[in-house]
This record gives C-alpha cells, sequence and structure tokens, in this order.
C-alpha cells in the first residue's frame, strides 16, 4: 500500500559518503548526475541550471551537471569548488548525504572536514591520467579520518574510447599503493559522469565491466560499523535539573548500548553507580544505543558536569593527560609547539598543547619527514598535553571518542583536528604528590595572598624600572617578593632558548611553571617579561587560581621605547644586527583587558609603581 | 525545530527565548498559530519590528521586495538580535533548500556586523562544534541543517506536531502574479486595474511576507497527503519565495549581509 511505503520510509538507512578527486576529475559533475538521474532536481532548479550553464557553462548546449553543485557565485565563475558542500538524496532503498570536497592541494582541511563524518569515499580518477599524486593524498586522508570503504571512479571512461585495459591498468596501480592504507573494501567502477555511463544505471559501453554500477554499490554496500556494539560511551551534554527532585544528564551516546540497571563509570574519577532511567520526553526507554539523544537519570549523587564521559565500566575509556595523536593543522598561521590552545574533546572543552612533532607525513607519498612546526593542511603525528585528564578511546576504535578539534584562543578559529593514536605512559604513572601545608597556610604566616603580578611590554618601555620600584616598596611594608625578570632568566634557566616564536613560547612556559611554584611557597612574585604573545600570558594565566594572576600592561609607544633604548638594542635591531626582535621584526599582541594599563609617558617610574601597590590593596593581596 | 527543542531539555523548561522578526506583512493565520502555541507551550516570546522601516513606510508592495526584505527582515534581525545580546540564534534553515545554504556550518558564524564570509568558515569535524565567540560577535546555528524536505514532514507525521493552517489545502481567495498564486490575505493588498480575487484550492511549502509567498495549487488537506504530493512534484520548496528571484546568487548575497 502507497500509505504503508510512507509510513516505512524514516526507516531506511542513511549512508554517509565523500566524493574526492582533483579538480576536473567530474566531481561535481558526478554528484550533479546521480541527482538528476534519480529525480532529484525539481524543474524549477533544471530552468535556472540551462540559464547558468549558458552563462558558466562548460559543457557547451547541454546542462552541465556540476552547476548544481557549485553553491557560490565565486564557484560559479572560477569553475572550482572551494570549500564542502552537503547534498541529499533519496532512493527506494536507502538516504544519502554526499559532501562534496575540493580536490586543490590547499583544501587538504575540506576534504578532512568531509571525511570527518563519512563512511564510504568515492574516489575519482580521470581515465586519461590514472593513479596521480592527488589520488594518493585523497587515499591517503580518508584512510587516516577513518573511511573503510572505497568506491574508485575511473571517470570520464568515453574519453579513453570505453577500453578495457586501460581501466584495468589503472585499477591495478590503484590496488598496489591502497594495500596499505587499511581499506575494506575497494569497489572498482568505469563510469562517465557526463553521459551517464554506469552511474544510476548498467552502462552497454562498457560491457566488459563485470562489477556493480555506481549507485547499486551505493545502494547495497553494508558500512555498519558496529558502533553500537562497541563498549558504552556517554558524553554529557548538558545536567539537566529543572527542580530540586530531579537530576538527569543528557546527551548523544557516542557508542555502545545503555539499559536500565547498567553499571557504568565517570571515566576521569572512576566513580560507580548504576542508570536508573533511560529517559526521552516520549517517556522512559528499555534502551538506547549509540545515536539516540537521552536523558540518564542514576541511582547515585555523583559530581558529573559537562564535558564527563560515562562509560562501561569493564571495558573503560583511556584516561590520561597526555597522548599522541595524528593532527591536521587547519590555520592560516602555523602550529606553535608549546602554546596553549584549546580543545575540544566530546562534549568537553580543555587547555591542549603540542609538546613535540614527532614527524609530519608527506601526504603524497605518506612518508615521514622531520619538522619543527605544521602548516596549513601539514599532518603530522604529535605528543599532546591537555590541561587536565581525558577521557578517550584510539581512534581507530572508537572514532566517536577518539577524535578532538583544536581552537586558537584569540581568533578563536578552528586550527587544527586530531586523531588520537595512544596515551603516553609518562602522563600515566605520574601522580600528584599530596601536601599537608597547604599554600594558605605558608602566605598566611607572610599576612599576604600570594600572587603573581605580570608585567608584559615592549623592550625599554620601562618594566624592570617599575618592577625593581615595586618590589623596593613591598619589601620595605614588610611582604616578601620575588622579583624573576626576562634578561636574567635567560642567563640561566633559560639559557638554551633564542628569540623565535617557539623559543619565546618555551620561555614564558617555563617562567609561568617556576613563578607558580614560588607563589605556592606563598611569595607574591614580580615577573618582568616582553611576554609578546596573548597566548602564552594566558597560558600562565590559566596556571594561577582565579585573582591571583594579574596582568599589568607597560604601555610605552615604540618611537618612545626606541628614543630611550636603555641596552642599545633597538639601534641594532634596525641595523638588522638582530632578529626576531620585538616591535621590530616580531609581534607584540598588547593585552585587550589587563588588570592594570600603565601609560608611561611623562609620568615617574615611582608613581607607576604606586598604582600597582594601590591596586594589590584594592584586592586584598596585601592584608 | 521547536518540538526538537522542547523535546531536547525534557523535563527542563526551554532554556531560551523564541524570537520572530514581524515585518507586519505576515499572514494572519500564523501570526494566531505563534500566539496560540507559545501561549500554551508556556515559551517566552519576543517579537520585534523594525519601527524606523516602518515609519518610513517600507512595505513589500511600494518598496519591492529587494528593499522590504533587507529592511524589515535582515536589519530587523540585526536589531533585534544587538538588542537582546544574543550570541548564539537558531534557525531552521536546511541545506537542501539552496545552493549557498548548502556550504553552509551548522555553527554559522557571524562577525560583530552579523556578515556571513562563506571564505573563512571554521572547518566542521565530526559533532565537535566550536562554540566561540567573541563579545559582539555571534552564531547562527542550524540543527536542522542536514533534514530535507521531506524529512520534515515525515517527522511532523511520526510526532503529530500541530502546523499552521496555510500548509494545508483550502479554498483561499488568490491573484495570478508573474505565474504564481499570491493569496489577498487583507485588504492592504493593492489590486491592479481589473483584477479580481478568484477562489482556489491552494496551499504553501513555505510562509514569508504574504504578498512575496507563492501558493500553489493543492489537494492537500493532511499530513500523508502533502507527503503523496511532494512525491510527484517537480518543482522546488523554494520556487514560491519571490526574494530569491531578486537576481543571481540572491540569497548568498542576503546571507552575507546578514539573513537568516
Amino acid at each position: 500500500m502507497e500509505g504503508d511505503r510512507i509510513q516505512a520510509e524514516p526507516e531506511k538507512d542513511l549512508l554517509r559518503f565523500i566524493t574526492c578527486g582533483s579538480v576536473d576529475d567530474g566531481k561535481s559533475t558526478l554528484i550533479g548526475r546521480l541527482l538528476h538521474d534519480s529525480r532529484l532536481v525539481f524543474d524549477d532548479q533544471l530552468r535556472a541550471l540551462a540559464r547558468d550553464s549558458r552563462k558558466h557553462g562548460t559543457a557547451g548546449d547541454e546542462i552541465d551537471f556540476a552547476l548544481l553543485v557549485d553553491g557560490l557565485e565565486a564557484e560559479r565563475e572560477q569553475g572550482i569548488t572551494i570549500d564542502v558542500a552537503y547534498r541529499f538524496f533519496t532512493t527506494q532503498r536507502r538516504s544519502f548525504i554526499v559532501a562534496d570536497t575540493p580536490g586543490h592541494e590547499q583544501y587538504t582541511r575540506n576534504m578532512a572536514t568531509g571525511a570527518s563524518r563519512a563512511d564510504l569515499a568515492i574516489i575519482l580518477i580521470d581515465a586519461r591520467k590514472g593513479v596521480l599524486v592527488q589520488t594518493r593524498r585523497h587515499s591517503l586522508i580518508c584512510s587516516l579520518l577513518g573511511i573503510r570503504h572505497v568506491v574508485l571512479a575511473v571517470n570520464k571512461i568515453d574519453l579513453v574510447g570505453f577500453a578495457q585495459a586501460i581501466y584495468e591498468e589503472i585499477v591495478r596501480d590503484y590496488l598496489a599503493f591502497a594495500q596499505d592504507l587499511g581499506f575494506t573494501t575497494i569497489v572498482p567502477i568505469p563510469l562517465s559522469a557526463r553521459f551517464g555511463d554506469n552511474v544510476t544505471s548498467r552502462s552497454e559501453r562498457t560491457s566488459w565491466h563485470s562489477g556493480p554500477f555506481l549507485l547499486d554499490h551505493l545502494e547495497s554496500i553494508d558500512v555498519a560499523s558496529g558502533i553500537s556494539a562497541l563498549p558504552f560511551r556517554f558524553p554529557v551534554q548538558w545536567v539537566n535539573r529543572p527542580n530540586l527532585d530531579f537530576r538527569g544528564y543528557s546527551g548523544t551516546i557516542a557508542s555502545g548500548r545503555v539499559r536500565g540497571g547498567d553499571s557504568v563509570v565517570v571515566a576521569t574519577s572512576g566513580l560507580a553507580t548504576t542508570v536508573r532511567e533511560v529517559l526521552t520526553a516520549d517517556g522512559p526507554l528499555e534502551f538506547a544505543e549509540a545515536g539516540d539523544a537521552v536523558t540518564l537519570t542514576l541511582a547515585d549523587e555523583l559530581d558529573i558536569s559537562r564535558g564527563d564521559l560515562l562509560a562501561a565500566p569493564d571495558d573503560r575509556p583511556e584516561v590520561n593527560d597526555q597522548f599522541a595523536a595524528n593532527v591536521i593543522w587547519m590555520g592560516e598561521h602555523p602550529l606553535v609547539r608549546g602554546r596553549s590552545y584549546v580543545a575540544r574533546v566530546g562534549t568537553r572543552t580543555i587547555p591542549i598543547s603540542i609538546t613535540a612533532i614527532k614527524h609530519k607525513i608527506d601526504v603524497n607519498t605518506a612518508k615521514h619527514l622531520a619538522a619543527n612546526t605544521l602548516a596549513l593542511n601539514e599532518i603530522g603525528v604529535c605528543n599532546l598535553a591537555a590541561g587536565g585528564q581525558v577521557a578517550f578511546d584510539p581512534y581507530e576504535a572508537n572514532r566517536a571518542t577518539g577524535c578532538f578539534i583544536i581552537i586558537d584562543r584569540f581568533t578563536n578559529e578552528t586550527v587544527g583536528a586530531g586523531m588520537i593514536t595512544f596515551g603516553l605512559r609518562r602522563g600515566t604513572n605520574l601522580h600528584w604528590q599530596p601536601l599537608l601545608v597547604g599554600k594558605e597556610r605558608r602566605a598566611a604566616l607572610k599576612h599576604q595572598s600570594p600572587a603573581m603580578i605580570w608585567m608584559t611590554g615592549l623592550s625599554g618601555a620601562g618594566k624592570s624600572t617599575i618592577a625593581n620600584s615595586l618590589e623596593q616598596k613591598l619589601h620595605a611594608a614588610g611582604h616578601h617578593t620575588m622579583l624573576l625578570d626576562g634578561d636574567n632568566v635567560r642567563h640561566g634557566l633559560n639559557r638554551d632558548l633564542g628569540f623565535t616564536e617557539a623559543d619565546r613560547v618555551e620561555n614564558i612556559r617555563r617562567v609561568g611553571e617556576v613563578a607558580k611554584l614560588m607563589t605556592e611557597a606563598g611569595l607574591i612574585v614580580i615577573c618582568s617579561f616582553i611576554s609578546p604573545y596573548r597566548a602564552e600570558r594566558e597560558m600562565v594565566r590559566g596556571l594561577m587560581p582565579s585573582g591571583a594572576f594579574l596582568e599589568v600592561f607597560i604601555d610605552t609607544p615604540i618611537e618612545e621605547c626606541a628614543r630611550r633604548d636603555p641596552k642599545g638594542l633597538y639601534s641594532k635591531a634596525k641595523a638588522g644586527k638582530i632578529k626576531n626582535f620585538t616591535g621590530i621584526d616580531a609581534p607584540y599582541e598588547a593585552p585587550e583587558t589587563p588588570e592594570l594599563h600603565l601609560r608611561t609617558v611623562g609620568e615617574q617610574p615611582d608613581q607607576l609603581a604606586q598604582r600597582i601597590v594601590d591596586m594589590l590593596a584594592a584586592r586584598n593581596i596585601l592584608n | 525545530m521547536l518540538h526538537l527543542a522542547l523535546k531536547a531539555f525534557f523535563p527542563g523548561r526551554l532554556p531560551f527565548p523564541l524570537l520572530h522578526v514581524d515585518t507586519t506583512w505576515k499572514f494572519r493565520d500564523m501570526i494566531a498559530f505563534r500566539d496560540d502555541l507559545t501561549r500554551r507551550l508556556g515559551v517566552d516570546l519576543l517579537v520585534y519590528t523594525n519601527e524606523q522601516g516602518l515609519r518610513s513606510g517600507i512595505n513589500p508592495i511600494a518598496s519591492g521586495s529587494s528593499l522590504h526584505t533587507h529592511v524589515m527582515k535582515t536589519e530587523a534581525l540585526k536589531q533585534a538580535l544587538d538588542l537582546h545580546g544574543f550570541d548564539a540564534a537558531f534557525g531552521g534553515a536546511r541545506r537542501d533548500e539552496e545552493k549557498s545554504r548548502a556550504k553552509e556550518r551548522i555553527f554559522s558564524f557571524r562577525s560583530k556586523d552579523h556578515v556571513w564570509d562563506p571564505r573563512h568558515q571554521r572547518p566542521e569535524l565530526w559533532n565537535l562544534f566550536n562554540t566561540r565567540v567573541r563579545p559582539g560577535e555571534s552564531i547562527r546555528v542550524f540543527p536542522l541543517s542536514n533534514w530535507t524536505e521531506l524529512d520534515i514532514w515525515h517527522y511532523i507525521m511520526l510526532e503529530q506536531i500541530p502546523m499552521v493552517p496555510l500548509y494545508f489545502a483550502k479554498e483561499r481567495p488568490v491573484v495570478q502574479r508573474d505565474g504564481t498564486w499570491i493569496m489577498v490575505d487583507d485588504e492592504r493588498f493593492p489590486l491592479r486595474p481589473g483584477e479580481m480575487p478568484q477562489t482556489r484550492r491552494v496551499r504553501f511549502r513555505t510562509l514569508g511576507c504574504y504578498p512575496l509567498t507563492g501558493a500553489i495549487e493543492s489537494e492537500a488537506e493532511t499530513v500523508e497527503a502533502i507527503l503523496e504530493e511532494m512525491r510527484t512534484t517537480r518543482l522546488s520548496e523554494r520556487q514560491g519565495r519571490l526574494i530569491d528571484a531578486d537576481e543571481a546568487s540572491s540569497m548568498e548575497k542576503k546571507k552575507k549581509e546578514g539573513y537568516f
């Protein structure tokens, strides 16, 4: 019955796939053809298409199907796909979501984006060109992102006269290099996207081809990833607490199944409890599985918040603050080792830094290359350190709980994506030794609250002068202080570091850790460092309890600093004798919201230092 | 989308208000449905109209669809978001609606001026969304991005979600304009010389400002009948939206200016 068919429709399963190929391999044409031949293009869209084909098309008088998919004005004009586009179509047997991703070298990030959620990849090859460097790159990225099913679409077969020998040679070439990429299925198909051969029906012109045509294969392949059969993982998205009598944990099950009565643990704390109810707006469920959005109520009141991962107690995720991962860099600005970024892992947001780049991967040859940094579209194997314990599974074992994105703290852009390979032992076996005398008790003896006063500004801005004056004043008032000065630290602790961006980051990281130890001894620590990057100052701020890190911006215009030039550095820098000099050929990122902003021009260092003292008093740091 | 949100937060209350940007040219049935529904559900409804636009006499008939949409929808939306200081706004747009929508992120970043920059969108991998904005910036969130029109109607059927009656066929007073049926929803609609509203069985697939929204002739009075009709139609959902046809790449341009 017709009505039954409609009822049954939502039960159809969904296949997500991506198409990858180089410019002119005919990706967009193939998708346009699939949509058109599946009768999913509406008449008004077809009329617009005919209009556009005359204006921008490359198929002569015929309809250019690529224009159906190339969405943005700029793309239609240039004839290239510049971003990821998503298309939807449904046949009698299946629903499909297609990510159309560009083949340009500079767009690795787009391909990775499209591949991250796909179960299958169609890798297009121009029959006239065969397996290219790009083909290898696309296949490697698909493999890294966890795609296990590949269709090798040998396109434009019409342009080589439907020659079986050419097709078979391409297939042989491809299978030879793809054997190490871990694909479960590789199905080669000869086709012509432009004329529709072997796209939605079998072509008579390739009668020698015994395999399936494209749509037939897409409709019938079993890509079930078995995500519901994996161990139970539930990232808590939201604590649902409408009133005092109800406390539930809402989110989408990442993997596995759950039912009332199941034991679960909070992965990071190891605390165990049982699930009381699996709740939805339509009432309690007997059980729920991966992909279901539910609210769980638990038998015990545990400390659980957004970002926690609930897991099966007999098959737990790894918990570690250091791990190795494949990282794809997506930022315009290269990765800076040691810099503090923000990571999203599941529903958790946590500070993260890349502690080592073991090597980068040449995506064209899969060779390992030595690297100090990763630039846009480069992929590297890295060690990472998170600002706390993270629960995860290796990406190979569980695509849902083994991935993360990296966000720049200041631009807020997504600058990287990572797939965790394993936890690092050094993190696992290091534990905090509890101390019986806390820093508050140490500080109480000194009648002060420990704090870190962080002076930042250009070279010659007056930081050291003001810092010295400040320490004298505090000392005279009976406070216990320590002054860490940029130049002095570089004579000892940091004498192995230079002035490149990576070394400056490491310089500040070490100073931050040392200053923190000193505040734990109860001291008021005055730090006087150019510290040109916001990210590092924020990283140090993140080491300290709220209110104990006080950023003081010593603001002197660069012309004035160069005029004062107390150490003669500006004249050397201008003469090209010093490289990476802040303000000359290295950037200075001024604080946006410092606790205190001191403009030095026309002021005396003593008075400026007094203003810092006043601030400390107002904040109850000096008792 | 509202239905999904209510379910997602159950048994908690919806933790955000609803915002309607009212151009004053919306269908009367839609406004009645809006008021009735929000009252029944007990959710907070904010209604915003660009009063300045209203005072300057902007309307879809005299000002033309392009200017009207810009002032009374795009500008009004930006004013409303600024007024309330929202850093995120949900929208029901889907990628299957229109070509430039197909490339938009689910969490779509907007600058301080609400501008969409399609060439600098944040990559969106897995289901890990980057929600970070600085003060003044915002994100448009499209939870239904990957739904199709067919998915929507299936869901409406399965969940028995109440709908604005205009989506269902009924005899309504219409005139034919540029090959599409426009409903004469109130007395403000200026008839051309000699033009007489006719009564036709029509329904709407999308609801914009009534003088800018084309109806289709239809017999579909139930959700089931609509689903059956969609199976056989040869026209896309937005074909009734006159504003899309203003000029080539019309939607992309509107979105860059801050349209939803």
